[in-house]
């Protein structure tokens, strides 16, 4: 049986899903950072399953160019945790209240 | 339909075995071959019931190197340290051997065989883009040195893995600018495509391996490829007398066997993909499909069979080549100090890989208009 | 893509996102990041989308995943000993989870289906296609996202360098 692409969309949701529960649920930033990598991996899947059904090489361009923005993202993401963290000492976003009321 | 999966699983076991061998070999040449350099005997003592020594012959160390040394590492007690992640420690070793072996199933050995109906080529897996799958496998394989370093809850161990990865990450940009270089002359991704269009001469008599498209690629994929495999002179992350034993100091008995089998497995690597992409992998100078046409004018017919096995033949012949070779430059350079070698990587190697794939295009270019 | 190598790989991804969020140790959790990755860079290759598949995981698991752990090691990161977060936010957290993937999962039930697939074009996913699409449609996007890696690259920088010395106060080390 040919699996058709709406499963694979499904796939993506539930793992945007996750993704979305781990960014809410886990203190710890740089969780935080891999759970929204995650999500842009569910958003990709989607991309390409769509990208099939429609027989256009669109969406795996458009899937290359997310790929590289989640790489300066990332980076820029940890220089900045780094860069906290030189202040701080935690990674905890709980901890990260300075300007809180 | 079955018989075809019954013909791919033996191209895939067989090559896995012919690698594994290899790598064992190599071994032994590596213990004999470093110590006629260095003017010494070598491991010589271990031999099955004294055999050699009854029938006057000398003891070469085959069975020191191949039965007595696994044995041992095999038989040792394999510990964790105290406060070592425990599944990472185990997971390590295999993590970083894995990516290494299943390199090996695009590499291209011999041509189109035929046996009762069935065609295929002599790969395990002859893929349309094995180029960017040995890239990938080659960027996964640093996972396993990284983990193997920081799982063993030992400060040196951990900067032995920090600097392993660190170097190979930066080598792997030099490698893939080089192979990049080779896909942009061949126009293909597929090994065994390159492969077939090294066939021929120039001239008359020049065989058309890729080395003469493009020397720079070669001594660039040479060179990143021991970095990558971190052979000397780039082996400060395990430099035998600086840090113990680098990334895999606290690892004993079987995985340390298999760290070692990981570091050959990764020279029979680099030897197979320059002979691929530069020596012209399984083709034989001067041999087509019907047999030999030299150049002169002779022609000497051999049967499709022979053919097939001398190119076969050819490939194992160039692959040992360059390992022997990697092997004689480990034991005769000295290593480069760390920020030497990081920066012979990026400062040296990617500007003239880029400046290479520059010129490479202009003349891909300027040839096809 | 056969069935079976469908469920196995979507059973395995869920399995390891899931590890993803609920891991102590931050190393096991990038870990498992990475399987998932791979997971999806085979189902890439599933779909058709060959080259993709195979830049996900040169770029995503052999580049980005390594700057994830070198940035943990260099933190030096250890297993979380206290529980995280407060148990309200947890739960209106898992609330808004499942709510979303609901409504992602209503999208998906009731868009214009795509009943089977469509014939695709010969090369499709090569890397032939993605260039030519790559290189004339999407040229200014190519431009401008080198542009946006080399501004990542120099800011990276700047932000992680360590402060320089100020007259009489030391900076920490790290």
């Amino acid at each position: 049986m040919i699996v058709p692409p709406s499963w694979f969309m499904a796939l993506g949701a539930v793992l945007f899903a996750i993704g979305v529960a781990g960014v809410v649920l886990r203190r710890n930033v740089i969780v935080m950072l891999m759970s929204i990598e995650l999500m842009l991996n569910a958003v990709n899947l989607t991309f390409i399953a769509v990208s099939r059904a429609l027989g256009s090489v669109d969406g795996q361009v458009i899937v290359l160019f997310v790929i590289t923005l989640a790489a300066a993202e990332a980076a820029i993401g940890l220089a900045i945790i780094i860069a906290s963290f030189r202040n701080r000492e935690t990674v905890n976003a709980d901890e990260m209240n300075l300007m809180r009321w | 339909m079955t018989i075809d999966l019954v013909i791919a699983a033996v191209r895939a076991v067989v090559m896995l075995l012919l690698v594994l061998n290899l790598s064992a070999v190599l071994l032994w040449f590596e213990r004999k071959g470093s110590a006629l350099i260095q003017d010494r005997v070598g491991a010589n003592r271990a031999a099955l019931l004294g055999i050699g020594a009854r029938l006057g012959l000398p003891n070469l160390g085959i069975v020191n190197t191949l039965l007595a040394d696994p044995i041992k590492m095999f038989t040792k007690e394999d510990f964790v340290p105290d406060g070592a992640d425990r599944f990472l420690h185990d997971l390590a070793p295999f993590l970083a051997l894995f990516p290494v072996l299943v390199t090996f199933a695009v590499v291209p050995i011999g041509d189109t065989v035929t046996i009762a109906g069935h065609s295929f080529d002599l790969v395990a897996a002859n893929l349309n883009d094995a180029v960017l799958y040995v890239l990938a496998s080659i960027g996964i394989g640093v996972y396993g040195i990284a983990l193997g370093g920081w799982a063993s809850n030992n400060r040196w161990a951990l900067l032995g893995g920090i600097r392993a990865s660190a170097q190979m990450i930066s080598y792997e940009i030099a490698m893939g600018l080089a192979i990049v270089a080779v896909i942009a002359t061949y126009g293909t991704l597929s090994l065994q495509t390159m492969v077939r269009e090294q066939g021929g001469v120039w001239f008359g008599w020049l065989p058309r391996w890729g080395v003469m498209l493009q020397p720079v690629a070669f001594l660039m994929l040479l060179t990143a490829g021991m970095a990558e495999s971190k052979r000397v002179p780039f082996d400060l992350p395990e430099s035998e007398s600086e840090l113990v034993a680098g990334y895999y100091t606290e690892y004993s008995g079987g995985k340390q066997a298999v760290f070692m089998l990981t570091d050959f497995a990764e020279v029979t690597l680099v030897a197979m993909l320059i002979t691929t992409f530069f020596f012209g992998g399984w083709q034989v100078p001067w041999l087509y499909r019907d047999g030999f046409h030299l150049p002169g004018g002779v022609m000497v017919a051999i049967p499709y069979w022979a053919v097939v096995v001398l190119g076969v033949i050819a490939f194992w012949v160039k692959t040992i080549f360059f390992c022997c070779l990697q092997i004689l430059i480990r034991w005769t350079m000295p290593r480069f100090r760390y920020d030497q070698l990081m920066s012979f990587g990026w400062k040296l190697l990617v500007p003239i890989g880029l400046l290479n794939l520059m010129a490479t295009a202009i003349v891909v270019v300027l040839a096809g208009s | 893509m056969p069935l079976g190598l469908f469920i196995f790989l979507a059973a395995l991804a869920v399995l390891s996102a899931l590890g993803v969020i609920l891991q102590r140790n931050p190393v096991h959790c990038l870990m498992a990041l990475v399987l998932t990755l791979l997971d999806i860079a085979v189902l890439f290759i599933g779909l058709g989308a060959v080259t993709v598949g195979f830049l996900q995981a040169i770029v995503y698991v052999g580049a980005i995943m390594i700057l994830f752990l070198f940035v943990i090691w260099l933190l030096n990161l250890r297993v979380e000993q206290r529980p995280s977060g407060h148990p309200a936010l947890k739960l209106f957290g898992a609330i808004g989870a499942a709510a979303l993937f609901a409504e992602l999962c209503t999208f998906v039930i009731k868009a214009p289906s795509t009943a089977g697939l469509s014939t695709v074009p010969a090369g499709f996913g090569s890397i032939a296609s993605i260039a030519q699409a790559l290189f004339t449609n999407y040229l200014i996007a190519f431009e401008v996202t080198s542009l946006l890696l080399l501004v990542a690259v120099i800011g990276a920088v700047a932000l992680a360098r360590r402060p320089a010395n100020i007259a009489g106060k030391q900076s920490r080390s790290l």
